[in-house]
C-alpha cells in the first residue's frame, strides 16, 4: 500500500468516518453496512465504487481496515473531484477536497443546520456531557470551517446559510420538533455530531415533511447535520434520548438516559410518525441482520432461542443491563425466544447503543415486529406508545394482557395437565374373572391333583394336558377375553374335569377358589359358553359321577367297616360270613345286587338272617318282638328254605343255619338297620321290591316296627351311603323272604290241620 | 394504591422491593420482612394437599393501624408482598388480586429474558414501571 498523507483536517475527517463505520470498534469495517452506505452517500458511480475498493485493496483483505478505509476515501475524494482513479492519484492529487457525502434531504440539512445552531447555542451545555469525539468533531468542525478547503468554505458559508435558510423553509413541525428536542434535556446525548462526518444516513434522515431544498453537498461536516436531523428524530420516541450518532468512539457510552413525559411523548411521536422513523432499519442494515439470524437459525421463520440470542448480543460487549433491556424491547410477545423481526429489531438496538444512542424506553415502531394479528398491528398503529406492558396505566394494554395473564395463569394448569395427562394414563387392564378364575381353578386342580390319589386322575394326567391344550384352543377360539393370562394356555384344562376337580374340592372346601384370589372379582356368569355352561355341566356331571367317583373313591381301599353301633355284632357277623364266604358269596349271585360292593354286605345280611333265623329256633322267647316277625318269618323261611329247592341259599342258610344259631347271637341292630331311610335307596329299591308288592305292606309294618337304627358314626359318607344301600338292598330281599315264608307257614299250617282231622278221623275208636 | 411492593425469591431474600418514598421506607422494608413469617405459614398450612391445589393468592396476610399486607406465591415459591394503605377502603379484594396477577405477569416476562439471571436483582425497566403504575395512585 502507498503511503498516504492525509492533511489534518483529512486525517480527523477520516478518523471519525472510519469511527463511524467501525461498529463493533475491532478496527476493520466490513464492507456491508455502513460503509456501503458511505459509498453510496458519495454519489459515485457503483462502478467507480467497486473501483476505489478494489483499489485500496479491501476487496482483497476482505475489509476495511483504517489504511484501506482512508486509501477509499481518498479516492472517494479523487473521483469526486473528478480525477481519474489512480492508485498514485491519493498522493499526487493536491488540495484533494475532503470526500463528500451526499444528503438527499434537505429537513436533514435543515436540522443540521438548526441544530448547527443550536449546538453553536448548547455546546456550553453539551459540551461537559458530550463525549470526546463530538468535541472533536466539534474542534473538526471549526477546523474545517477555518480550514476548510476551498470548496469546502463555500460549503461552510452555504451552510451557516442553509440553517439559516432551512429552518424557514423546513416544515413547520421540525423546528417545533426540533426545538423541543433541543429542550429535551437530553445531555450530551444530542450530541452534535457536527464535525462527526458520520456517514449519512438517508433512511433515518428521510421522510422529512418537507422543504424543497436542493440537494445539499455536505462536506466533511455534513453528514453530523443528517445525523443530527435523525438524532432529533431519534429524539422523537417520546421518553428516549438519543445519542448523537457521531462516528467517534461513543459506543463507550454507558450513560442511558430516559427523558419523561408521555404527553409530549405522545406528540413528539405522532409527528414521528409522519416522518420517517429514525429507527427504520435500511435494506442493508436488514439485510445484514437477516444474514446474522441465519447463521444463528437458518429458518427464516423459526426462533431464535434466548440462551443463543443471549450469546450472540454478548459479543457486542454491551452491559447486561442494556442488553436485557434491549431484549425486554425487542423480545416482542414475550416468549423468550427472537423472532426475525424481533432479532432485527433487537440487532438495530444493539447497534444504535454500540453508536451512542440512549435506548428508548418503548420499542419504536418502526422496530416493532410484524404482528400476525392484525388487531395487535392495529392497536400498535392507534396506540404507538402501547408496546409491551410499560407506561401503561393500570389497565393492561388490550394487546397483550388477554393473552399473557391467560398464559401465565394457564402455564402452570397446563403443565400441570400435561404432567397428568403424562403420568396418569390410565392403561385398561382387564381382569377378566373367568380366567382368573379359571387359573385359580387350575392351580388347584393341578395342586389337587397332586395331593389326590384318586387314579382316575392320576390315569388322566396324559389325556388332561391333551385336553388341556385342545381346549385351550377352543377357548381362544371361544373369544375368552384373555389378557395377561395367556400363560393359561398351559392351564386351561378340560371343563368337565376342571369341573369335576374343583367341584369335588368345592364339596370339601366350600369357597377355596374364591379365597385363594385376592385381585380378581369373584367369578361371574360368563357370556361365554364354554365356561359357564361347563360349569353346570360339572354342576351336574358332580352330582351324578360323584357318587361314582364317590364309589370309585371307596372302591379301592376295604369295604368301609359297618357302622360302629353295630360294630359289636359286625364282627360276629363278619365271622359268620367268613365261615360262609362260599355261602355268601353264592347267596349274593342269584339276589340280582346291583352292586358288587354290596356284595359281601348283603352276604352279611344273609348270614345274619340265616343266624336270626336259627336263633329263632332255639329260643323264640327271648326274640324280642320286633325282631319276632322277622325271626318267625325267616324260621319258616328257614325251614322252607330247607323244604324248597328253589334256591341253594336256603338250603345252605338252612344248614348253616344251626351252625350260626349255635353262635347265639342276638342281633338286634343290624335287623334294625336296614331301616335308615333314604329316599334315594327306597327308589332304588321300590322296583326291587316290586316284584312282592303284596308284600310291602307287611314289610313296612316290619321296617316300621323296629326301632331306629343307631347312625352309624362312619366318617365316610360314601361308604355310610353304600352301607345304607346294602342293607336296603338285604331288607327287600329279606321282605321277600319273609313273603316267601310266610306264604310256606301258611301252607304248613294248613297241611297240619289236615293231618290233625286225618289222624281224629283214623283214631275214632281210640277215645273209647 | 400499593405503598409498597416487594418481590421475594424463594430463599427469602428479595428480589425486588419498591415503596413510596415519601415515608420512611425502612419501616416497610420491615413490614415486608414480618409478612414472610405469615406467608410461610400459609404456605405451609395446606402443606399435604397437592401444590396445585393451593391457591397463589393469599390474601390479607394481616392488617396493621395504618396498613395492610397482602400476599401472593407463586409455585416456584417466589413471593410478591403488597403493602397498601389501610384507609383506602375502595380498595376490593379482586383488585388486589388483579394487581398481583400483573405482578406476576412482569416478573415473568422478566424470567423471560435470557439475560436475567434468576436470583438476581431484578432491574427490568419495564418491570419498574409497571410496578410504578400501580404504586402511581398513592395519593
Amino acid at each position: 500500500m502507498e503511503g498516504l498523507t492525509l492533511s489534518d483536517a483529512e486525517q480527523k475527517y477520516y478518523s471519525d468516518l472510519f469511527s463511524y463505520c467501525d461498529i463493533e470498534s475491532t478496527k476493520k469495517v466490513a464492507a456491508n453496512g455502513r460503509v456501503l452506505e458511505l459509498f453510496r452517500a458519495a454519489q459515485l458511480p457503483n462502478d467507480v465504487v467497486l473501483q476505489i475498493m478494489e483499489l485500496c485493496g479491501a476487496t482483497r483483505l476482505g475489509y476495511f481496515g483504517r489504511s484501506q478505509f482512508y486509501i477509499a476515501l481518498k479516492l472517494v475524494a479523487v473521483a469526486q473531484s473528478g480525477f481519474p482513479l489512480r492508485v498514485e492519484s491519493i498522493n499526487t492529487v493536491k488540495d484533494l477536497p475532503l470526500p463528500r457525502f451526499v444528503a438527499s434531504k434537505n429537513e436533514q440539512e435543515s436540522r443540521h443546520a438548526a441544530s448547527y445552531s443550536s449546538d453553536s447555542e448548547n455546546q456550553g451545555s453539551y459540551s461537559g456531557v458530550i463525549p470526546p469525539p463530538p468535541g472533536r468533531g466539534q474542534v473538526k468542525k471549526g477546523s474545517v470551517s477555518h480550514d476548510g478547503a476551498q470548496p469546502r468554505t463555500p460549503a461552510d458559508q452555504q451552510e451557516p446559510a442553509s440553517p439559516v435558510v432551512s429552518p424557514q423553509q423546513s416544515p413547520p413541525a421540525s423546528p417545533h420538533t426540533w426545538r423541543k428536542h433541543n429542550r429535551h434535556p437530553s445531555g450530551g446525548n444530542n450530541d452534535r455530531p457536527l464535525a462527526g462526518p458520520g456517514p449519512f444516513w438517508s433512511p433515518f434522515g428521510e421522510a422529512q415533511s418537507g422543504s424543497s431544498a436542493g440537494e445539499t453537498v455536505w462536506s466533511g461536516h455534513s453528514p453530523p447535520p443528517p445525523q443530527e436531523n435523525w438524532v432529533s428524530f431519534a429524539d422523537t420516541p417520546p421518553t428516549s434520548t438519543l445519542l448523537a450518532m457521531h462516528p467517534a468512539s461513543v459506543q463507550d457510552q454507558t450513560t442511558v438516559r430516559t427523558v419523561a413525559s408521555a404527553t409530549t411523548a405522545n406528540e413528539i411521536r405522532r409527528q414521528s410518525s409522519s416522518y420517517d422513523d429514525p429507527w427504520k432499519i435500511t435494506d442493508e442494515q436488514r439485510q445484514y441482520y437477516v444474514n446474522q439470524f441465519k447463521t444463528i437459525q437458518p429458518d427464516l421463520n423459526g426462533f431464535i432461542p434466548g440462551s443463543a440470542a443471549k450469546e450472540f448480543f454478548t459479543k457486542s460487549k454491551l452491559p447486561i443491563l442494556e442488553l436485557s433491556h434491549i431484549w425486554e424491547l425487542s423480545d416482542f410477545d414475550k416468549d423468550g425466544a427472537l423472532t426475525l423481526d424481533e432479532f432485527c429489531a433487537a440487532f438495530h438496538l444493539v447497534v444504535a447503543r454500540k453508536n451512542g444512542y440512549d435506548l428508548p424506553e418503548k420499542l419504536p415502531e418502526s422496530l416493532m415486529p410484524k404482528l400476525i394479528d392484525l388487531e395487535d398491528a392495529a392497536d400498535v398503529g392507534d396506540q404507538p406508545g402501547e408496546v409491551g406492558y410499560s407506561g401503561s396505566p393500570a389497565e393492561a394494554p388490550p394487546s397483550k394482557s388477554p393473552s399473557m395473564p391467560s398464559l401465565n395463569q394457564t402455564w402452570p394448569e397446563l403443565n400441570q395437565s400435561s404432567e397428568d395427562t403424562a403420568i396418569v394414563h390410565p392403561v385398561p387392564i382387564r381382569m377378566t374373572p373367568s380366567k382368573i378364575h379359571m387359573q385359580e381353578m387350575e392351580l388347584k386342580r393341578t395342586g389337587s391333583d397332586h395331593n389326590n390319589p384318586t387314579s382316575p386322575l392320576l390315569v388322566k394326567p396324559p389325556d388332561l394336558s391333551e385336553e388341556n391344550k385342545i381346549n385351550s384352543s377352543v377357548k381362544f377360539a371361544s373369544g375368552n377375553t384373555v389378557d395377561g393370562y395367556s400363560s393359561s394356555d398351559s392351564f386351561t384344562s378340560d371343563p368337565e374335569q376342571i369341573g369335576n376337580n374343583v367341584n369335588r374340592q368345592r364339596s370339601h372346601s366350600g369357597t377355596s377358589p374364591d379365597n385363594t384370589a385376592p385381585p380378581p372379582p369373584p367369578p361371574r356368569p360368563q357370556p361365554s359358553h364354554s365356561r359357564s355352561s361347563s360349569l353346570d355341566m360339572n354342576r351336574t356331571f358332580t352330582v351324578t359321577t360323584g357318587q361314582q367317583q364317590a364309589g370309585v373313591v371307596a372302591h379301592p381301599p376295604a369295604v368301609p367297616p359297618r357302622p360302629q353301633p353295630s360294630q359289636a355284632p359286625g364282627p360276629i357277623v363278619h365271622r359268620s360270613v367268613d365261615a360262609d364266604g362260599l355261602i355268601t358269596h353264592t347267596s349274593t349271585s342269584p339276589q340280582q345286587i346291583p352292586e358288587q360292593p354290596n356284595f359281601a354286605d348283603f352276604s352279611q345280611f344273609e348270614v345274619f338272617t340265616a343266624s336270626s333265623v336259627n336263633e329263632e329256633q332255639d329260643d323264640e322267647a327271648e326274640r324280642h318282638p320286633e325282631v319276632l316277625p322277622v325271626e318267625k318269618s325267616s324260621d319258616p323261611s328257614n325251614s322252607l328254605r330247607g323244604a324248597k329247592t328253589e334256591s341253594k341259599i336256603e338250603e345252605k342258610t338252612a344248614a348253616s343255619a344251626p351252625a350260626n344259631v349255635s353262635k347265639g347271637t342276638t342281633p338286634l341292630a343290624p335287623p334294625p338297620k336296614p331301616v335308615r331311610r333314604r329316599l334315594k335307596s327306597e327308589d332304588e329299591l321300590r322296583p326291587e321290591v316290586d316284584e312282592h308288592t303284596q308284600k310291602t305292606g307287611v314289610l313296612a309294618a316290619v321296617l316300621a316296627s323296629q326301632p331306629s337304627i343307631p347312625r352309624s358314626v362312619g366318617k365316610d359318607k360314601k361308604a355310610i351311603q353304600a352301607s345304607i344301600r346294602r342293607n336296603k338292598e338285604t331288607n327287600t330281599v329279606l321282605a321277600r323272604l319273609n313273603s316267601e315264608l310266610q306264604q310256606q307257614l301258611k301252607d304248613v299250617l294248613e297241611e297240619r290241620i289236615s293231618l290233625e282231622v286225618q289222624l281224629e278221623q283214623l283214631r275214632p275208636f281210640s277215645h273209647l | 394504591m400499593a405503598v409498597c411492593v416487594a418481590v421475594i425469591a424463594k430463599e427469602n431474600y428479595p428480589l425486588y422491593i419498591r415503596s413510596v418514598p415519601t415515608e420512611n421506607e425502612l419501616k416497610f422494608h420491615y413490614m415486608v420482612h414480618t409478612s414472610l413469617d405469615v406467608v410461610d405459614e400459609k404456605i405451609s398450612a395446606l402443606g399435604k394437599a397437592l401444590v396445585d391445589q393451593r391457591e397463589l393468592y393469599l390474601g390479607l396476610l394481616y392488617p396493621t393501624e395504618d396498613h395492610k399486607v397482602y400476599g401472593y406465591v407463586t409455585n416456584s415459591k417466589v413471593k410478591f408482598v403488597m403493602v397498601v394503605d389501610a384507609s383506602n377502603t375502595a380498595l376490593r379484594d379482586n383488585e388486589i388480586r388483579s394487581m398481583f396477577r400483573k405482578l406476576h405477569n412482569s416478573y415473568t416476562d422478566v424470567m423471560c429474558n435470557p439475560f436475567y439471571n434468576p436470583g438476581d436483582r431484578i432491574q427490568s425497566r419495564a418491570f419498574d414501571s409497571m410496578v410504578t403504575s400501580m404504586m402511581i395512585q398513592v395519593c
